[in-house]
């Protein structure tokens, strides 16, 4: 088991360490998220209610989170690097679990800056928002670690991962939205749950198959 | 390959007696309803549709889990094959649905229909396997890969009914009741010989195209054994 | 024809169509595999022929 969280402790903190000296991909997302909320202003009509609002926000959390996941595969896929990966793992579902936790390190710091951007700009945000926005952005990188190492498994994979990813997001905005307008947020909380729960479960087993060639 | 299941041919003269019985059944067993008047006719083929469309996916499903069992080239082509009817069906049941709608309450598509919205996102979530397999290079690489996708499938079915079960609940929706008409049994008759007679003929399609799939794969061994 | 025998009968068409364009699309497959098995009978019997 120590070996296992040492496999992901190490594989996590190399891939922060790269964004650490590259910073291209954590500005870039912060940059998008405020620019996307910025836009919506002015895709709002003059008497949207604060509901309108909150659905574009999390239009916006999960187009920044592509962004993120999209280019955290980009160094493996770049000299088989991913070759040497697999080799170097004992269990390689610790590669998923170290990408899934650094995908959303960047998230949630993209989130820090947007959450209170958002509730500056648009509407406020109360604790179960926020909870819903923890829950949610799990969800996104779970499913999305899944969906880039699928998506690079083939060409295209810029274009292929949005759409692996969109039909998956359905569930989290649902419920993140409800978590922010909905007076009973608890179910909403508990429904993330569980697709956190659910989808990780299937992510981290089935990861094994589809990174090996 | 060991066939203890039914002939193609058997299969499908059956599969065409039952769409007769179906036709017969709906249209000249089947009382007209009350409340709807003949629009109802439309349930009887776009529930049958979709429950079909659900089938073909968790049969997809279940292939693909062989395919990650026992890699076997098969389970690949049958999960394929099944996914692809699912997504026909789908689409039909989309169609129909909006036929229905359009008869029922005058509007063509209403975010209200629980199932209407779950069939879009499902037939977005199977286009993407689509785009999925295509992008990878043949081999069991592909194979894996799309097995796992189309599990992840069958996962959000459910997960996507909740979600939008409790979606309505900040989207307002207007009275529109499900198409649950309380149905005679002369009625119930019918459905039953219609879902018997979709299924019949989904299964013959998926029995035809895995066929066509098969043979595409044993010539390209031919072609490679004749070509050294 | 009213109204809903219309949408009845549109239903029952497009289904009947879906079915249609797929035995046409099966039917291109199953020219060009005859095509192929046809060319690969005639690479068999070339060599057969050669010995």
């Amino acid at each position: 088991m120590n070996d296992y969280l040492g496999d992901v402790a190490a594989l996590a903190r190399k891939d922060l360490a790269l964004e650490l000296r590259a910073r291209d991909t954590l500005p870039a997302m912060v940059l998008f998220v405020l620019s996307t909320l910025v836009v919506f202003h002015f895709a709002l009509p003059r008497d949207a209610g604060d509901e309108a609002a909150y659905g574009l926000l999390w239009v916006a959390i999960v187009f920044t989170a592509l962004l993120g996941l999209s280019r955290a595969w980009v160094p493996e896929s770049r000299d088989g690097a991913i070759d040497a990966l697999v080799l170097a793992t004992r269990d390689r579902s610790a590669i998923w679990v170290a990408k899934t936790l650094a995908a959303l390190a960047f998230l949630a710091v993209a989130e820090l800056v947007a959450l209170p951007a958002f509730a500056l700009l648009f509407a406020p945000l109360d604790a179960a928002a926020v909870a819903g926005a923890a829950l949610a952005s799990i969800g996104l990188c779970v499913v999305g670690s899944l969906a880039a190492a699928l998506a690079s498994a083939g060409r295209g994979r810029e274009v292929v991962l949005p759409l692996l990813v969109l039909p998956l997001s359905i569930p989290l905005v649902v419920g993140g939205v409800g978590a922010s307008i909905s007076p009973q947020a608890g179910d909403y909380l508990l429904f993330l749950g569980v697709y956190d729960a659910v989808f990780a479960i299937l992510s981290w087993a089935s990861f094994e198959y589809v990174i090996t060639e | 390959m060991t066939q203890t299941r039914p002939s193609l041919p058997v299969l499908a003269v059956g599969s065409t007696a039952l769409m007769s019985a179906a036709l017969l059944a709906i249209f000249f067993v089947a009382e007209q309803d009350a409340d709807q008047g003949l629009s109802q006719k439309i349930f009887f083929f776009h529930v049958p549709i979709a429950l079909t469309a659900y089938a073909c996916f968790g049969l997809g499903a279940w292939k693909a889990l062989r395919v990650l069992w026992t890699r076997g080239e098969r389970y690949d082509l049958e999960s394929y094959t099944a996914i692809h009817q699912g997504t026909i069906f789908g689409a039909l049941t989309l169609i129909t649905g909006c036929i229905w709608a359009k008869a029922s309450w005058g509007v063509w598509w209403t975010w209200s229909s629980n199932q209407l919205v779950l069939f879009l996102v499902l037939f977005l979530f199977y286009c993407a396997y689509f785009m999925l397999r295509f992008s990878v290079e043949d081999g069991p690489r592909r194979e894996r890969v799309s097995a796992v996708y189309a599990l992840f499938g069958v996962a959000l079915i459910p997960v996507s009914f909740f979600a939008i079960r409790l979606a309505n609940d900040f989207i307002h929706p207007t009275v529109f009741t499900r198409e649950g008409p309380q149905m005679t049994g002369r009625m119930f008759l019918a459905f039953s010989v219609a879902w018997a007679a979709i299924f019949a003929l989904a299964y013959v399609m998926y029995r035809v195209e895995l066929a066509g799939k098969r043979t595409d794969a044993h010539l390209r061994e031919l072609r490679e054994a004749l070509a050294r | 024809m009213t109204a809903a025998e219309k949408y009845v009968a549109a239903t029952y068409g497009v289904v009947f169509l879906f079915v249609l364009v797929w035995v046409a699309i099966m039917a291109a497959k199953l020219a060009r595999l005859e095509r192929e098995t046809a060319e690969l009978a005639q690479l068999a019997r070339e060599r057969q022929a050669d010995g």
